[in-house]
């Protein structure tokens, strides 16, 4: 099961991406599990300086952007 | 927090990374690159996390409308982190290249940090608005 963490304070960015990566998932048809995570002492701990971010199992994939859907599959596959 | 910025409406994000070296120019970089993050004109970013390959920095790098990478002198370090990183697509300089001798010492001259930080902040694009 892949981990799906977005990282940001739950602008309208964060949310934006939340849902990408959802139907992202979805697309896939990959198992998943979404976490924001929205604690800024939690965000800096991934070396995060610009949100959103999108983490798939601990590792940051991209930050300060909100990938499209399709950009975000090759993060998942 | 959103630092307030001394001039220029731009919402762009300008990251700097210094290679922050044991001279008087690797220092110069790190000086340099402080005072324009504490004066809200770019955003200091940590090089050594970049070469540690910590995935938040390398994609916060990446994230970056423009980036604007710091050498004290041609060894190239912080270039070749960032080729080691494959991170492309920056804006680059070198301090010896504006004709300041590298030393192996800390003293930094004012006039010397002055020419680098004019020469960086035009590399950032903020000569025109920002004066």
């Amino acid at each position: 099961m892949k981990k799906i963490q977005i990282l940001g304070a739950g602008c309208p960015k964060c949310k934006k991406l939340a849902e990408n990566a959802e139907l992202a998932a979805k697309a896939l048809g990959i198992e998943y599990e979404l976490v924001k995570v929205t604690n800024i002492a939690e965000i800096m701990k991934f070396g995060v300086m610009m949100t959103p971010a999108l983490a798939v199992d601990g590792v940051v994939k991209v930050a300060g952007k909100v990938p499209s859907v399709d950009e975000v599959k090759p993060f998942l596959s | 927090m959103a630092k307030e910025r001394s001039c220029c409406c731009s919402t762009e994000t300008k990251t700097i990374l210094a290679c922050s070296g044991a001279s008087n120019v690797g220092q110069i970089t790190n000086e340099v690159a402080k005072e324009l993050d504490e004066a809200g004109e770019a955003n200091f970013f940590c090089l050594a996390g970049v070469g540690g390959h910590v995935s938040g920095m390398v994609a916060s790098v990446k994230g970056a409308d423009k980036v604007v990478v710091l050498d004290g002198c041609p060894v190239a370090c912080a270039k070749k982190t960032m080729d080691a990183a494959g991170i492309a697509g920056y804006e680059y300089l070198v301090v010896t290249e504006l004709g300041i001798e590298k030393k192996h010492d800390f003293n930094l001259a004012p006039a010397d940090v002055e020419k680098t930080r004019t020469a960086v902040r035009a590399k950032l694009g903020l000569s025109v608005c920002c004066g």
